[in-house]
C-alpha cells in the first residue's frame, strides 16, 4: 500500500482530502492529514468580526467534520519533513513514511518582524485581523470607541487576501457612518505600495472609491517600528503617522515547519512550479495555496482553483504520466466596499481584472469592478458555499479552474 | 515607446523605465538621478551597480532583501534614494521595476 500525506487540514489540505479520496483508495492507497489544531476556520469571516456583523460561531468548525471518515486524521504537530528520506516526524516521536506529499500549512501573521508591533499597544491600541484573537479584540475596542485617528495599514507584501484591508477600511467607513460618528473618525489608508491594488486598472477603480468615502491614502510607506510612546508608524525615510488605532497587516510568513525542515525561502515559503504546483527541488513533493512562493494571491479563491489542477497532477504523477503545466494564477475575489454593496475582480498571472459580468457574459448576475448590491449578496453567500459546497470538493457550476479570458474581453 | 535621455534615444516603458539595459550608460543614469532630484556620489554608484548585479543574478529585489544584503542597510538606502528607494534606484540602475506580489 502506498501512502499520500497532506499536512495542514485548512482550506487547501480539507479541499485536496475530499478531491482525491475518490481515486486514491485501500487496497493500494492510504490517504492520511496532519494538523494539530481542532477548529478549522473560515479566515474570509475574520473581516466582518470586528464589526459585529459575523459571530464567532458563524466562522468555526470542527476540523473532523470535513475530513472524509476513509482519511486518516492525524490531529498532532508536526516536528518537521525529511524529504530525502520521504518521511514526517511528529513531535510525539511517531513517524510517518510519504510516497507522495502534499504541503497545505499556509501562511501567519509575524508581526515580531516590525520593531515595536508587538508592544505594550498590541490589542490595546494596535491589532490586527487576520486572527480569531486579533479581530475579537479590535471587536471590543470597536464597540466602545468614541472616535479619533483610525489608521489601516498593511506592512509588506505579500499578505493573504490582499484586498482585505482596502475591505477594512470601506466597512469601516460604513459602521462608523451607521453610528453616526462618521465625522469624528479620520481614516488612513497606509500601503507600501505605490497606489491602493497591485493592479493597475483594479487600483483606478478603488482609489476612486477611497476618495469618495474620505478615506485618506498614503502610499510607499515603508514601515521601520510601531512607536508606542507617541502612537506613531515611522517608516524608513522619517515619515511619521499617527494613529489612536492602528490596524496593521503585519508580515506574513509561511509555517515556522519549513525552517525548520529546511525548505523555505526568507519568509518560510516554498519554491514551486507556478503552472505545475510541484516543489522545484523535490519530485514527490506537491505545494497547495499560501505556503508557496509563487506569484499568485495568496487567497482561497486561489486554493481552490489550484486543488482542482493539483489534483490531475497528482494522479498524472502517481500513474507515472507527466504533468499538466494549467495553472494560470486565476483569482476571483469579492471586495467589499460597505454599505451593502461589493465588487467583485477576476484575474491571473498575466491579466489585469477586466470589466463586465460574472459567470456569464452579458448576464452576470454579478458585475465585474463595478460596485453593486448583488456582488454583496454574493461575498455573504459564498461562506454557505464554503462550508457546504467548496471544502467538499464539489465543483461550483460554471467557475472553471483557468481564467476565462476571451469571455469578458 | 521611446525617450530622448542625454541626448540618446532609448526604448523605455509607460513608467520611464528602460527595457533594454544594453541602451544603458552612465550619463543616462545621471539625467535619470536629476529628474528624480538626486545627485550621484561614489556610494550612490556602488549601490547602482549592486543592484544591476542582483538583478543579473536574477534575485528579486524587495526592500526585505535590501536590509539583510549586508552591502547597504535600509536607513542608507532611503538616505541616498529618498522616498521610494527601490523604485527610483531600480529605474536609475537601468533594471525593471521590482514587481511587488499580488
Amino acid at each position: 500500500m502506498k501512502n499520500l500525506v497532506i499536512l495542514g487540514a485548512g482550506t487547501g489540505g480539507t479541499m485536496m482530502a475530499n478531491h482525491l479520496h475518490h481515486h486514491l483508495h485501500s487496497p493500494d492507497w492510504r490517504i492520511t492529514i496532519i494538523d494539530e489544531r481542532q477548529e478549522h476556520h473560515y479566515q474570509p469571516g475574520y473581516l466582518f468580526l470586528p464589526f459585529d456583523v459575523y459571530s464567532p460561531d458563524d466562522i468555526v468548525k470542527s476540523i473532523k467534520e470535513f475530513i472524509p471518515e476513509d482519511v486518516h486524521l492525524v490531529q498532532q504537530k508536526i516536528l518537521r519533513i525529511a524529504p530525502t528520506e520521504n518521511k514526517i516526524y511528529l513531535e510525539s516521536g511517531n513517524e510517518i513514511l510519504y510516497d507522495v506529499l502534499i504541503v497545505a500549512t499556509g501562511a501567519k501573521i509575524a508581526p515580531e518582524e516590525t520593531e515595536g508591533m508587538r508592544g505594550a499597544e498590541w490589542h490595546k491600541s494596535v491589532f490586527d485581523f487576520y486572527t480569531f484573537e486579533g479581530a475579537l479584540a479590535l471587536r471590543d475596542k470597536l464597540r466602545d470607541w468614541q472616535g479619533g485617528k483610525l489608521v489601516v495599514h498593511i506592512t509588506e507584501m505579500p499578505i493573504k487576501c490582499p484586498v482585505a484591508p482596502l475591505e477594512f477600511a470601506f466597512l469601516a467607513d460604513s459602521f462608523f457612518t451607521q453610528k453616526q460618528m462618521r465625522d469624528k473618525v479620520e481614516i488612513t489608508y497606509v500601503t507600501p505600495l505605490s497606489g491602493a491594488f497591485t493592479k493597475p486598472k483594479a487600483t483606478e477603480a478603488l482609489e476612486h472609491l477611497l476618495k469618495e468615502k474620505n478615506i485618506h491614502i498614503e502610499s510607499d510607506f515603508a514601515i521601520e517600528q510601531v512607536d508606542n510612546t507617541t502612537k506613531e508608524i515611522v517608516d524608513y525615510g522619517g515619515r511619521r503617522i499617527p494613529f489612536d488605532i492602528l490596524v496593521t497587516v503585519p508580515t506574513n510568513k509561511g509555517d515556522e515547519l519549513m525552517a525548520r525542515s529546511g525548505m523555505g525561502d526568507d519568509l518560510n515559503y516554498i519554491p514551486t512550479d507556478k503552472a505545475t504546483l510541484r516543489a522545484k527541488n523535490y519530485e514527490n513533493i506537491f505545494v497547495l495555496g499560501d505556503a508557496s512562493n509563487i506569484p499568485a494571491s495568496k487567497a482561497g479563491s486561489v486554493t481552490h482553483f489550484e486543488a482542482e489542477i493539483l489534483t490531475e497532477n497528482i494522479l498524472r504523477f502517481v500513474h507515472g504520466e507527466p504533468l499538466k503545466e494549467e495553472f494560470d494564477g486565476h483569482a476571483n475575489c469579492f471586495i467589499e466596499t460597505g454599505n451593502g454593496k461589493a465588487l467583485l475582480i477576476d484575474f491571473n498571472y498575466t491579466h489585469e481584472p477586466v470589466e463586465g459580468s460574472f459567470p456569464f457574459q452579458g448576464i452576470g448576475p454579478l458585475r465585474l469592478l463595478k460596485e453593486s448590491r448583488m456582488n454583496h449578496m454574493g461575498k455573504l453567500a459564498f461562506r454557505w458555499i464554503y462550508w457546504n459546497v467548496l471544502l467538499k470538493g464539489t465543483h461550483i457550476p460554471f467557475v472553471p479552474a483557468t481564467m476565462p479570458v476571451p469571455k469578458q474581453q | 515607446m521611446e525617450k530622448l535621455i542625454a541626448g540618446k534615444s532609448v526604448a523605455v516603458n509607460e513608467e520611464g523605465y528602460l527595457t533594454d539595459f544594453s541602451q544603458w550608460d552612465k550619463s543616462i543614469a545621471e539625467e535619470l538621478a536629476h529628474e528624480a532630484g538626486i545627485s550621484l556620489s561614489p556610494r550612490h554608484w556602488e549601490v547602482l551597480t549592486y543592484l544591476q548585479n542582483e538583478h543579473q543574478n536574477q534575485v528579486a529585489l524587495s526592500i526585505r532583501r535590501i536590509g539583510k544584503s549586508n552591502f547597504v542597510d535600509i536607513k542608507e538606502f532611503y538616505q541616498l534614494f529618498p522616498t521610494a528607494p527601490l523604485k527610483t534606484a531600480t529605474k536609475i540602475a537601468g533594471i525593471p521595476k521590482p514587481v511587488s506580489c499580488i
